[in-house]
């Protein structure tokens, strides 16, 4: 009969109206402001520089190869490297620029450094009254910690981690073998000496890691390593159960 | 031209209005101290003055009252509207605008303040080959027709603004006004989607002007007379002492009923009858070229239409202000009045939460295929029910039975016939 | 009291006769939309509620609807417009047509016995009473004008419709659908 099925329609409504006071479960809104959302892990949106340590331009992984700057295809990254008074080059940049404004989150930067230096960022935040100079990025805004990292990509920075220490390793062991293959040489070319001077390990930073070790690539190492700094593990992370995105007071975001 | 400065220039015109005015404000005698509280409150300002003064200052309160209540049911009407389609959608709806520089919230009350300082500060365009004049009379006077239906409506025991012989009548010759307004929208906008929102108005507003006034007929020829106290009266008293006599709960007038917020829906250009301005069609229909305070004008008016239309349904049908049962009496009559105007407006919410929109062939057929010969169907059975009041005893049983027939037969019948050919739709690959 | 009147009739009158002038035809239309308002008001001012309002219903609600549609539904080509080359025989049917109806009037309301000395009360009459005039003395005249203007409106239906039926390779006729009358 005609009518039942428009009486059937005011029904449902009803139901709905009724239910979404006594059943807050049903309300699907998220007030943003106060409430978030977890973004998936994979989200990204622009690229940041992760640093080591507390110095945030002294800790940059980045050495300013230029590789990204190259690789860009709107070509948003602008790299000056930095010189001491003689000139030599201290695999530091002296102006990293983003221009955000141009940038299309393709994360080629992400998957061609060799250092892993450049990652893609979760923050969303990005209006500006300015046009142009605020979406503009410099080197002091990009930066951003390791454990930042930890905290947006759990667990592709874990296994980042793992691949820094891994190198780390065998560089010392290396370093180790040869210091001791120059303490044999010198103790047979010269077995009065005691005390060979060794070198240093080399600084994670400059750490010339191949480009076989990309997490995008290589194979999951095993996790015996500890990470060189676990600030914040995942599992901390995830027990913490913060679920909002945290609200880092980088400069410019 | 107001009903006021009417009677301005015409004295002849002035002695009904006059009349009307004073007379229905005194109060009766058994009336409580709550019940005459508007009459109270009205003499305590105006008593003191000389007489013509008085009348004056009567009428200018009770048209400000008029104004100033509706206005603000309007904008809490806005809110409440988008409150509940949130709610049926499961949203919370506007929630966040309170009072402006505070924390406060108040559940969305400031949205409609905010809504009208954004639409007062809006920039008024007015485009290059439009025609100005009508551009700027159109939502002038389609403000101004529906502002007119108020006039003749009982707001409560007493409380009429005009108590006019052929009030009724009055009301729906006020609210003709507005489709031509609609249609001075359309034309003088010189876009082609403001100009087909026009014809479709017009073919719309003709289809159901129809069945409207085809529905209020039996409860004219029932109560007698055209003036809308004189229906009220007619609604007094309870069978058995608690079923109110009620015209929509006799079976022409719960048909007329139907038909006339069916008709009242199209009339007031609501979904689903919204066609006039469909947002997925004509963009914003014959609202595409007016912004600012001129929109703001348009979306008033629809309103206004709305209220005045659900009053005049509980008017007509719902008893107007008297109370559903005896001893509910104590409630002032206004607040009756305000209820079942709060529950009609809600139905018309309700109505637009859940329905989608028609289409203008499925708009025009189900007027004059449908509601037009039921409407002439169901004065029919009221005739038939005027002729039998005086059947008691089991005739009484005979006489409903045979109304219900009456009403029910032809509804099914052409109900079938309607909805043949929309046979529930089969997905073949879906 | 003749001011009021005065005011209703000059915008009555000037209206109907600035609708006649203009060009724009929707213009028109609403200008003799209108002085039905005007006549309408009229009526209120004579007191004669029931009719007013009956009057703004039909005209300013239903019949100035039909007015606009036709308005916008014809054809408005400039060969229309143009009414220079046969103005003359125009002019003089015009004036056939309204002398014609200006006689019929003049002569039913002069010959109409009504009271020339008005009453010192102004008789009210009632919704109620004119129902019963309508429906018992009157009730043979209210028919026949139903069933004439049931018959004008077949009568349009038919001439629409054989219109519609013409075989494609007949040129439409020239002269423009009768707006022009209407309005």
């Amino acid at each position: 009969m005609l009518g039942i099925g428009l009486l059937k329609g005011l029904g449902v409504t009803a139901k709905n109206l009724v239910g979404s006071f006594h059943d807050p479960a049903r309300l699907v809104t998220t007030e943003y402001p106060e409430q978030r959302t977890k973004l998936p892990e994979n989200y990204r949106n622009f690229p940041f520089l992760v640093y080591d340590g507390t110095a945030a331009i002294d800790g940059l992984r980045c050495v300013a190869c230029k590789i990204c700057e190259v690789e860009c295809p709107p070509q948003c990254i602008y790299i000056i490297p930095d010189r001491d008074e003689k000139g030599r080059p201290t695999k530091k940049p002296k102006v990293f620029d983003i221009d955000i404004s141009v940038c299309m989150s393709c994360q080629i930067c992400v998957e061609v450094c060799p250092f892993d230096a450049i990652k893609m960022d979760q923050q969303y935040e990005i209006a500006e009254a300015d046009r142009f100079d605020r979406l503009l990025l410099k080197r002091e805004a990009l930066a951003k910690p390791n454990s930042y990292y930890q905290e947006i990509h759990p667990a592709e920075a874990a296994q980042v981690d793992a691949m820094l220490a891994e190198a780390r390793r065998k560089a010392d062991a290396k370093a180790k073998a040869a210091a001791e293959a120059a303490a044999a040489k010198a103790a047979t070319a010269k077995p009065g000496a005691a005390n060979p001077p060794t070198r240093p390990p080399a600084p994670s930073g400059s750490t010339p890691a191949t480009a076989a070790m990309k997490p995008a690539t290589a194979a999951m190492p095993e996790p015996a390593v500890p990470p060189v700094q676990p600030t914040q593990t995942p599992a901390e992370n995830s027990a913490t159960g913060n679920p909002v995105a945290p609200k880092t007071g980088t400069p410019g975001a | 031209m107001t009903l006021v400065q009417l009677s301005r220039v015409t004295p002849g015109v002035s002695d009904w209005f006059f009349q009307s005015l004073s007379s229905p404000f005194i109060a009766a005698a058994g009336d409580s101290r709550l019940e005459r509280l508007p009459i109270i409150a009205r003499d305590l300002l105006t008593s003191r003055l000389p007489e013509p003064w008085r009348w004056w200052l009567n009428s200018l309160l009770a048209i400000l009252v008029v104004l100033f209540g509706f206005a603000i049911l309007f904008a809490l009407l806005t809110l409440v509207e988008r409150k509940v389609l949130g709610r049926v959608q499961n949203r919370p709806g506007p929630n966040r605008t309170g009072l402006p520089f505070t924390k406060l919230r108040l559940f969305g009350l400031g949205q409609p303040l905010a809504d009208g300082i954004k639409m007062l500060t809006k920039e008024d365009i007015v485009p290059r080959s439009a025609d100005k004049l009508l551009h700027f009379l159109a939502p002038v006077a389609l403000l101004a027709f529906s502002i007119l239906t108020f006039a003749v409506l009982p707001f409560g025991r007493n409380l009429v603004p005009v108590e006019l012989d052929a009030g009724i009548l009055y009301f729906f010759a006020a609210g003709a006004g507005t489709e031509l307004a609609v249609f001075m929208a359309g034309w003088a906008s010189r876009n082609k989607y403001s100009l087909l929102a026009a014809m479709r108005a017009l073919a719309q507003l003709i289809s159901y002007e129809l069945p409207l006034l085809l529905s209020f007929v039996p409860v004219i020829m029932m109560a007698g007379t055209l003036s809308t106290t004189g229906v009220v009266e007619a609604q007094a008293g309870w069978k058995f002492g608690f079923i109110p006599h009620w015209h929509v709960l006799t079976p022409w007038g719960f048909a007329a009923f139907v038909i006339f917020m069916v008709s009242a829906l199209a009339e007031s250009n609501r979904s689903p009858f919204d066609l006039p301005e469909a947002e997925s069609e004509l963009i914003a229909g014959h609202l595409t070229e007016y912004s600012g305070f001129k929109y703001a004008l348009f979306f008033m008016a629809e309103y206004f239409g709305m209220c005045a239309l659900s009053a005049m349904a509980v008017t007509l049908f719902l008893g107007g202000w008297r109370a559903p049962l005896p001893f509910l009496e104590i409630v002032p009559s206004y607040v009756w009045f305000a209820l079942k105007l709060f529950a009609l407006l809600f139905g018309f919410i309700w109505i637009r939460a859940t329905f989608p929109r028609l289409r203008i062939d499925q708009l025009t057929r189900f007027a004059w295929k449908f509601l037009v010969p039921m409407a002439l169907i169901n004065l029919g059975t009221a005739a038939f029910w005027s002729l039998t009041c005086n059947w008691s005893g089991p005739l009484q049983l005979a006489r409903w039975a045979i109304a219900l027939a009456l009403v029910a037969g032809p509804f099914v019948v052409m109900g079938r016939k309607l909805s043949r050919d929309y046979a529930p739709r089969t997905y073949r690959y879906a | 009291m003749s001011i009021a009147f005065l005011i209703i009739a000059l915008v009555t009158l000037g209206s109907a006769a600035v609708a006649m002038s203009l060009r724009n035809l929707i213009h028109s239309a609403l200008l003799l939309i209108a002085s039905w308002a005007g006549i309408a008001a009229f009526y209120l001012w004579a007191g004669a509620e029931f009719v007013a309002f009956a009057q703004l219903l039909v005209y300013v609600g239903a019949v100035s609807m039909v007015v606009l549609f036709a308005v916008l539904l014809t054809r408005q080509s400039r060969v229309d417009m143009a009414i220079a080359p046969d103005a003359l025989r125009r002019i003089v049917a015009a004036l056939l047509a309204g002398g014609a109806t200006l006689g019929v009037l003049f002569g039913a309301v002069v010959s109409a016995p009504l009271p020339i000395a008005a009453s010192a009360t102004p008789v009210t009459v009632s919704v109620r009473q004119m129902g019963q005039e309508l429906m018992g003395t009157h009730a043979a005249a209210l028919l026949i004008v139903g069933a004439l203007l049931t018959v004008a409106l077949l009568g349009a239906i038919i001439l629409a419709s054989t219109g519609r039926e013409d075989p494609p390779g007949v040129a439409p006729p020239a002269v423009a659908p009768p707006t022009r009358k209407t309005s």
